[in-house]
């Protein structure tokens, strides 16, 4: 649970290499990792964002966002975490397809990227389209170069690549070739888009749910996703489900219940560091 | 007379997470160990689970040697502190003991739990337990509840070098994410799980059996028997409409985020818990009962039991039916949700329930609840907790190749040995028999061990290297 190695990705994005060759053997693209940085803290769940069985380690990206993500990526090189359990979830199933396009929003690279690479070994043909806010917070662009036939990019502010949302290159590819698959990952709203547009074009797509968890093992149901018009546990049965039959709108509405003891808690920790 | 355990008041404790019921004293103690009869023929042995020489150590309070009293008891049952708190003595020892049949039965479990604090009060002062040298082989253990403790302690003693799997961040299973601090302090979890460790048990958080490492995995790395007590934890939902608004919690979700996480101490615990003014807890075990009074120590104001039988069919303990009345749990009896409304936020705002009547004894030998039409109502409310039970997790079970599952899902064992369809694997408890009790779970970890001990005596013997 040692700390290996420490990037900063982005503002608020941060890489952590972890030492962890029990959940490095087992790991596959789609599966996630629960980790407590402190005694007091959270269980977070952070995505697998790349394994290496031989040196028994894994890549975590996460971002700063609430008080404990960012006091995560306060820690350094060297540090442990405290407790960190995986593999979880279910592996998403990588098949030779064809042409599959992997859409990311933000930090949703992390978790895709895994998936592409695994895609790209099976021998599909990967088109890559990342998109972010701005250029400085477009991450992991090399690694996913490494791994895909194509790669576009596209920031909100125009800043680099397309000018405008990730949907908006899927599209265009969609309109272009025959695709087999679309597998999406990033905010809720991205992947709802992201979705729509790939139904319109009769393309089978596949997402990564990130609902709010505790023990991430099916113990407690706060993961519940409906799919399909079934009650799902994002931990157990996912985090990778069909996206067309995904309920977006409840699974956002589900992800901003604690928003207002999550703004409680990094209010008082920026007065804490203001403090110091 | 039967000694009454002191308590907290109602109006007090329903609003602090101290321990509502404080103990005996040294004088009721003594009092109450005098009321025992001594029974040739003693019954109560009969009524409990791990027939602990109950006469025995009742007769060492009075002699005045409660140190004596409690080796007593721990020869037969390695948690006592817990079982004092949380067997259902009323429907053990309690209900088989002479006295009760005129008046009311000696307070076994209480003078149980003397003894244990007893010993917990002394912890240091008593010499440390002769433990024999690991020499007879190496088990693992997978779970760390009730059945899991119980196995590896009983192995331990019995020679084994145990290993103990658990996947959370702590050990102690239910004891830890699900009984509450008042009902069971977490200092109590650690003291017992402490005594595991001075008897040589190795405990590993963070390993999911299933993912992590697999069953396979355990036997490659030099274990020659596993013990799977990994309880039922794959929690039901009424499976309603709006079961999924903001404000719904399954049991073990709010109590997990309560007790493990310990979210009441929000925000200097980090695990956030979100509790409205009115909350509604379906369901009427012990579970229910735990919720509602969580409920009531987080701040809510109006905590309502809704469940679709009578008082009767109710299957929490009288005494934690009674503790909830008391702190002002209402019960909405007779009474079934049906679905849930929301807002624009997706969260939880009312409840429609609908009334029931007793119908027709049911499976289970309780009658039947059946709908009254036309009688549909609304409740109100900010949070919904849904305590209605729990079936077998997949994740084992799914991991493990070759493990025979019965219809409900749940590992299937010889009745006997405990031992699954794969040789030199093992089950107990909530896993084997579903949801059920914490001394259950503990008789059951013991009967695993004494079995695996012969299983792993056996193939010594037949010169079988396992």
């Amino acid at each position: 649970m040692k700390i290996l190695d420490k990037k900063q990705l982005a503002p608020e994005i941060v890489k952590f290499v972890v030492e962890a060759p029990l959940i490095a053997k087992k790991a596959q693209p789609g599966h996630f990792i629960i980790l407590r940085y402190k005694e007091n803290g959270e269980r977070i769940p952070l995505t697998i964002a790349d394994f290496d069985r031989e040196k028994g380690t894994i890549t975590l990206v996460c971002q700063g966002i609430g008080k404990s993500t960012r006091e995560i990526n306060q820690m350094e090189k060297g540090d442990s975490f405290l407790d960190l359990l995986g593999p979880l979830g279910k592996a998403y199933p990588v098949q030779k397809l064809g042409t599959v396009v992997c859409v990311a929003g933000g930090l949703g690279v992390a978790p895709l990227y895994p998936k592409a690479k695994a895609l790209h070994e099976a021998g599909n043909r990967v088109i890559g389209l990342v998109g972010a806010q701005r250029k400085e917070m477009l991450i992991m662009a090399e690694e996913m170069a490494a791994v895909c036939d194509e790669l576009q990019f596209s920031t909100d502010d125009g800043s680099f690549g397309h000018h405008g949302l990730v949907t908006e290159p899927l599209r265009a590819v969609l309109a272009r070739e025959k695709v087999d698959e679309v597998v999406a990952v990033g905010p809720v709203p991205m992947m709802a888009a992201a979705v729509k547009v790939a139904t319109e074009f009769n393309v089978p797509v596949v997402v990564s749910l990130n609902a709010l968890m505790v023990d991430g093992t099916g113990m407690c149901g706060g993961c519940r996703v409906t799919v399909g018009g079934q009650t799902k546990f994002c931990c157990v049965d996912g985090p990778t489900f069909d996206g067309a039959v995904v309920d977006f709108h409840e699974l956002l509405m589900r992800q901003r219940y604690y928003r207002d003891q999550e703004k409680e808690a990094l209010h008082r920790c920026k007065l804490e560091e203001a403090g110091k | 007379m039967r000694q009454q355990m002191p308590k907290q008041d109602p109006q007090t404790r329903r609003s602090n997470f101290t321990e509502v019921a404080q103990g005996f004293t040294a004088e009721q103690a003594q009092a109450e160990a005098k009321r025992c009869l001594n029974c040739k023929k003693p019954l109560c042995v009969e009524g409990c689970p791990v027939e602990i020489d109950i006469p025995k150590f009742i007769a060492l309070l009075v002699d005045g040697k409660p140190d004596e009293a409690l080796a007593k008891i721990k020869e037969k049952k390695s948690l006592p502190a817990i079982c004092g708190r949380g067997c259902p003595q009323e429907n053990q020892c309690e209900k088989n003991c002479i006295l009760g049949r005129k008046g009311e039965p000696v307070a076994i479990g209480s003078l149980e739990r003397y003894c244990a604090d007893w010993g917990r009060a002394r912890q240091g002062e008593e010499p440390a337990s002769a433990t024999p040298a690991p020499v007879k082989g190496k088990v693992a253990v997978v779970g760390s509840g009730p059945a899991g403790l119980t196995a590896a302690a009983d192995l331990a003693l019995l020679g084994y070098q145990v290993t103990l799997f658990e996947s959370l961040h702590a050990p102690g299973g239910v004891l830890r994410y699900g009984i509450p601090e008042f009902r069971l302090p977490k200092a109590i979890v650690d003291y017992e799980v402490g005594n595991l460790i001075k008897l040589g048990v190795e405990i590993k958080t963070n390993v999911l059996i299933g993912k992590t490492l697999t069953i396979d995995e355990l036997f490659a790395t030099g274990h020659q028997a596993v013990f799977i007590g990994t309880g039922a934890g794959l929690p039901y939902f009424l499976g309603i409409p709006g079961e999924n608004l903001n404000g719904v919690y399954s049991a073990n979700e709010f109590l997990t985020r309560v007790n493990l996480m310990k979210a009441y101490r929000f925000p200097e615990f980090e695990t956030p818990i979100r509790i409205g003014k009115r909350v509604a807890v379906v369901g009427a075990g012990n579970v229910a009962m735990d919720s509602a009074r969580t409920a009531l120590r987080l701040g809510a104001e109006e905590v309502t039991i809704v469940y679709r039988r009578s008082r009767e069919e109710m299957p929490a303990r009288l005494e934690e039916i009674e503790n909830a009345e008391e702190e002002g749990v209402i019960f909405r009896l007779l009474t079934n949700p049906v679905r849930l409304l929301g807002d624009e936020s997706g969260n939880v705002t009312t409840m429609v329930c609908q009334k029931m009547a007793l119908g027709e004894p049911d499976a289970s030998g309780r009658r039947k609840p059946v709908p009254i039409p036309g009688s549909e109502e609304e409740l109100a409310v900010d949070t919904v907790i849904v305590a209605i039970g729990q079936g077998p997790n997949p994740i084992l079970l799914q991991g493990t190749t070759g493990l025979a599952l019965n219809r409900r899902g749940y590992i299937e064992v010889d009745p006997e040995t405990l031992m699954t369809s794969i040789p030199g694997v093992f089950a107990g408890g909530d896993i084997v028999t579903g949801a059920a009790t914490v001394i259950a779970a503990m008789g059951a970890g013991k009967r695993a061990a004494r079995s695996i001990d012969q299983y792993l005596t056996r193939q010594k013997d037949c010169g079988v290297n396992p």
